[in-house]
């Protein structure tokens, strides 16, 4: 026994420590215990991995019946894979990352013990998503970090704008998991288990369902599961809310790891999705319409959290690419890569707003270079691993996708090109707004804490080299691989040099010729506003989802059908007995010696009736 | 005198000498009551060793005769479902009597005599072998839930109590004249007995007489579970009925028509609850959709909370009319879980309404600032409602859509769709009582948990988590039970069939299997 049950086990404990004795802690203690326990639970899982090499075969360790009926019987296993191993070194090791950056990032709050429960509690969650050895298992971690999700966005409660985030996120998280449970029940009726190895073995022996077929609902339902959590079409909306939660937990939850979640269960059905190409084919259009879509949104916002989250959307979208044309190492690959350079966009961004007092409007910003150099040159590098420059980690997880997508279609490959490049101007357009020119703003701009840039500067490092990381060859024992296509060097040629044009333009737009883009905005006119209002998608959901459902449920439900109908039909009864009896009037008095009258009359009545049944007989 | 008889003695007896309290004497009336309910629950905990080593079988078994003619016999004994509705029963009163502690000021002695009434006839009802007796205690639960209402409730309390008792005699009053019916064709009330006849062939009920049989008992619980449209008195029960009324009312009283389903319609009906299982489960599933919509909408905190029971109970209802195993262990389960779970609500609501003295929802705001273990104890519960999974519900829940599933997966989509809607409504509920900037009103008036109120909330907490993430604690005795249950519900459905192609044949074709009862 390995002791798997460790690693999540310990941000738990974490999680119960401050969680109960928090608020009469000192603040010391309370970083201790949760930062010294996900450290611990890294360290845990890093001896594991290092225990079971070289894992060629999936290692499980079952513990308990959580529950059994009939047939259906779960149970509370974890496993460990190369899969989840990558997963695994991702989630502890940003995770630890990030809780560091926290303890500067949050020093000055007054809930600085419930902040790091929260925070330890999702990454027990995380950790069970990934370890997970059945559906069930691991529909836990997913719910569990959906909930965290939601306790942390909605962190600043008393803000109304807070406490709607985290609702909506976890509402539409529910409607993505409305279909996963779904395909959890198919599952059973189908392979009569939920256990992932006994589940794909099974399912491997299916033929490919290239008409649709009971694996093909199953792999949509899931894809409906991973839009929800995965922030992909139609259910992306609750993402770019999220950005209300403090800023370490944008960076943690909102992009390094429980949004790729999505990709990683696809990646980890990929048995099932194998068998279903109509599914894989969605799969990779809703992942490049999301990517497009949600990057020349990102190229039109000022808010500085708003515009990594349109990024994150839209780099989840080149994930989805991944997996849906078979390059599942590709996507699992960019999760990684994505996780660091897009923790330190954000975990960057948050040591300029903390430095500017909490400003996030760029329009405020500006020559920071001077004032922040960490975090100027440690986002500079991330905006180049984002931008997908050659030599840094982006770079290389993106072209694998997209080489991926040429050979399923090459509009795929093309959309995606077009998107790295819109990509590169939107970041640089953010980097540039925000640390070249003179500053625009109030405040006194300081660098942060070493506490918070040193994470800042790991991450910069990973950033740049973790492309080295040979991530597909690891997966390889594990995942099936791409369709290895014609490797034609011009595709990665025309994609790196897509992202150099992108961040050629916004030097022209936002540093050579500052006035370029009001006049290109006021030029496209209509157009712009569509999409600065982000194409009016939540306005449209409201109109014709929301509103509908609660004046119809307040009206038509309550008032009219059970108020005005079923209840009146049963006072009109109670009125109509009433007159004819004169019993009920006596009744309705409130006068409780009647009732004992009627208790006694009707016990009569009773005795009565047993009585003629009774000589019937 | 078996143990179960002194579970279902001590609280009679605690009514009886309760009687005798000095009046108006809330210190001394609330210490007995809680004394007796706490030995109560104490001894009710010791009724589990027999019936965990042996699920299905009858246990604690006593049978004297009690009327001699009509033949009624004293008949009582637990199984492996009612076991666990007798200790929910026992656990939730002492915890009745420990948030009335304060509130109650008005005739405190009846308060808590009533309550321990109220427990008997719980408690009676989920052990009762005998038909009649299983009316008696029906009847004898209804009677103090009635005072409770009528007495200690709010403005409406009259209208809410008055319809209740209508609602609920309507439906008891046709169950018993089927009952009668019953002891005539089969010449006893002996529950047990009966099934042995239907089993062993001895008895037939056609299928003339078996659907009116069966709707009879159908009308009495399904008024009492509420399900969809009979659920309107539910709403101004809850609405009316003081905190420990709302918790016994949700928590207990209304899995008396879930366990009269289970335990009577399956097997005593089967060919008829097999024929109207489509449009049962038709109105369990707009129970689930209706409910939480309605809920979502509510003003008032109790009527919110009592739609969302006409949600969830629709769950229990879906799965024991699948007819799978799962859909029935999920909706004994589920029976279980909404005890606890909409009894902590009703709890906390209680505590927000003893503070705020309002039930409004739009009075409160910000609770969250003024009261964080009472939001923290209202998140866990809210959480559990919603069925997150570790927590209790969800395996309810996951139990009973996985059943329909198997049975006829539209069923399951369309309830699953009720998952989405409780995180609606309980989320917005939530957010409205505790999150936001404080009213001033709460500000002065709302503070924390107190010692007491731990001690109440506390233990269905740990139950929340334990049944959430421990279920075969539970579940292998319920699915002993439904296992049995099922193939009693299958028993005639051989002989149904044949009735329907073969009527000329029906009668002198071979026996149906048989199955034993014990």
């Amino acid at each position: 026994m390995q002791l798997l049950w460790l690693i999540p086990i310990l941000p738990l404990a974490g999680f119960a420590v401050n969680g109960l004795f928090g608020r009469k802690m000192p603040k010391s203690m309370i970083t201790l215990v949760a930062v010294g326990s996900v450290l611990l639970s890294f360290a845990w899982a890093v001896k594991t991995l290092l225990a079971l090499q070289p894992l060629n075969q999936p290692y499980v360790e079952r513990y308990f019946t959580w529950f059994s009926s009939g047939s259906l019987n779960v149970g509370f296993d974890l496993m460990v894979d190369r899969l989840t191993a990558v997963m695994l070194l991702v989630v502890t090791g940003v995770g630890s990352l990030i809780h560091i950056y926290s303890i500067g990032y949050m020093h000055a709050e007054d809930g600085y013990y419930r902040f790091f429960a929260f925070l330890n509690l999702f990454m027990f969650f995380m950790l069970t998503l990934v370890m997970g050895a059945n559906f069930l298992v691991l529909f836990v971690g997913w719910e569990g970090v959906g909930l965290c999700s939601y306790l942390l966005i909605g962190y600043y409660f008393v803000r109304d704008y807070a406490a709607d985030a985290g609702k909506k996120a976890f509402i539409v998280n529910r409607i993505g998991d409305f279909g996963f449970s779904l395909a959890m029940f198919l599952i059973f009726a189908m392979f009569g288990s939920l256990d992932f190895g006994r589940v794909f073995a099974a399912a491997a022996s299916k033929p490919v369902e290239s008409a649709g077929g009971a694996l093909t609902l199953i792999c949509f339902l899931l894809l409906l599961g991973a839009t929800g959590k995965s922030a992909q079409i139609p259910l992306y909306v609750w993402l770019p809310d999220a950005m209300a939660g403090p800023t370490p937990v944008s960076a943690l939850i909102h992009a390094a790891t429980m949004v790729t979640a999505g990709v990683y269960m696809t990646a980890r059905s990929a048995a099932l999705f194998l068998k279903a190409p109509m599914a894989m084919d969605a799969v990779a259009i809703i992942g490049i319409v999301t990517a497009f879509m949600a990057a020349t949104i990102g190229l039109t916002q000022f808010d500085i959290k708003k515009v990594f989250a349109y990024s994150t959307v839209s780099q989840l979208g080149y994930m989805f690419v991944g997996v849906g044309v078979g390059a599942f190492d590709a996507g699992i690959f960019h999760v990684m890569t994505h996780a660091f350079f897009k923790a330190l966009l954000f975990l960057g961004a948050g040591a300029v707003i903390h430095g500017l007092h909490d400003e996030q409007d760029m329009r405020n910003m500006g020559g920071l270079r001077k004032h922040m150099p960490i975090a100027c040159w440690t986002l500079f590098i991330a905006s180049l691993a984002i931008a997908g420059v050659p030599g840094f980690s982006g770079y290389f997880s993106k072209d694998e996708i997209l080489i991926a997508a040429h050979g399923r279609s090459p509009m795929l490959y093309w959309l995606g090109v077009i998107t790295a490049g819109m990509t590169a101007f939107y970041v640089f357009r953010a980097w540039f707004m925000t640390f070249l020119g003179r500053y625009r703003g109030q405040a006194h701009p300081h660098e942060s804490p070493l506490v918070m840039t040193v994470p800042l500067m790991v991450l910069a490092a990973l950033s740049a080299g973790g492309g080295f990381i040979p991530v597909p060859h690891i997966l390889a024992a594990v995942l099936p691989a791409a369709h290895a296509g014609h490797h034609d060097p011009s595709l990665a040629i025309i994609a790196a040099a897509a992202g150099l044009i992108g961040i050629g333009l916004a030097y022209l737009f936002y540093v050579v010729k500052p006035g370029l883009p009001g006049a290109v905005a006021n030029g496209l006119g209509g157009l712009y506003r569509l999409v600065c209002n982000k194409y009016y998608v939540d306005e449209i959901y409201d109109h014709t989802v929301v509103q509908p459902i609660k004046s119809g449920s307040e009206t038509l439900l309550w008032k009219v059908t059970d108020v005005g109908l079923v209840d009146g039909i049963v006072n009109g009864l109670g009125r109509l007995s009433a007159s004819v009896g004169g019993g009920l009037r006596t009744m309705q008095s409130g006068n409780i010696r009647s009732y004992a009258a009627w208790v006694v009359f009707g016990s009569l009545l009773v005795l009565v009736f047993i009585g003629m049944a009774g000589g019937a007989r | 005198m078996n143990l179960l008889n002194i579970v279902l003695a001590l609280p009679a007896a605690g009514f009886l000498i309760g009687l005798l309290l000095p009046k108006g004497n809330a210190g001394v009336a609330r210490t007995f009551a809680l004394i007796v309910s706490l030995v109560t629950f104490i001894a009710s905990l010791g009724l589990l060793a027999p019936v965990m080593a042996n699920h299905a079988a009858m246990q604690w078994v006593t049978d004297v005769p009690w009327i001699a003619s009509p033949n009624i016999h004293y008949h009582v004994g637990l199984d492996g479902i009612s076991v666990w509705l007798v200790i929910l029963t026992t656990l939730l009163t002492p915890i009745c009597v420990l948030l009335s502690w304060n509130y109650i000021r008005q005739r405190p002695k009846e308060f808590y005599i009533f309550l321990l009434l109220l427990e008997f006839g719980l408690a009676g009802v989920f052990c009762a072998l005998d038909l009649f007796l299983f009316y008696v205690f029906w009847e004898v639960s209804l009677v103090p839930m009635y005072f409770l209402i009528g007495i200690w409730g709010y403005d409406r309390r009259i209208y809410a109590a008055v319809k209740f008792f209508i609602y609920t005699m309507t439906g008891s009053v046709l169950m018993l004249a089927a009952m009668i019916y019953i002891y005539g064709r089969a010449g006893t009330f002996d529950y047990p007995a009966i099934v042995g006849m239907l089993n062993s062939g001895s008895l037939r009920f056609g299928s003339a007489e078996q659907l009116p049989l069966f709707l009879a008992f159908f009308l009495a619980f399904a008024i009492k579970v509420p399900l969809f449209p009979l659920h309107t008195w539910l709403p101004d029960a809850h609405g009316e009925a003081p905190t420990a009324g709302s918790i016994m009312l949700a928590a207990v009283m209304l899995k008396m028509g879930c366990y009269g389903l289970i335990r009577f319609c399956l097997p005593l009906f089967p060919n008829a609850a097999r024929q109207s299982g489509n449009w049962i489960i038709t109105l369990a599933i707009i129970g689930i959709i209706y409910g939480a919509l309605v809920a979502m909408v509510q003003p008032n905190m109790k009527r919110l909370v009592a739609y969302s029971s006409v949600s969830h109970l629709g769950f229990v209802v879906l799965g024991i009319f699948s007819f799978s195993q799962q859909g029935a262990d999920g909706a004994v389960y589920q029976m279980l879980n909404h005890g606890i779970s909409t009894g902590a609500l009703f709890a906390l609501v209680g505590l927000l309404h003893e503070r705020g003295h309002t039930l409004e929802i739009k009075h409160y705001g910000g609770v969250a600032t003024a009261a964080p273990w009472l939001a923290v104890a209202f998140m866990i519960t809210s959480l559990a409602s919603i069925g997150l999974p570790s927590l209790n519900n969800f395996v309810g829940e996951f139990l009973v859509l996985q059943g329909a599933a198997l049975s006829y997966f539209p069923w399951a989509v369309w309830a699953a769709i009720g998952v989405i809607l409780s995180a609606v409504y309980m989320l917005w509920f939530y957010q409205r009582l505790f999150f936001g900037k404080m009213p001033e009103a709460v500000k002065t008036h709302v503070y924390d948990l107190k010692a007491r109120e731990w001690l109440a909330i506390v233990p269905l907490i740990v139950m929340m988590v334990w049944m959430g993430t421990a279920a075969q604690t539970f579940l292998p005795s319920i699915t002993a039970v439904n296992a049995r249950i099922l193939e009693q519900s299958k028993a005639n459905v051989e002989f149904q069939v044949k009735l329907r192609n073969e009527p000329n044949r029906a009668e002198a074709s071979v026996e149906p299997e048989s199955i034993h009862v014990r």
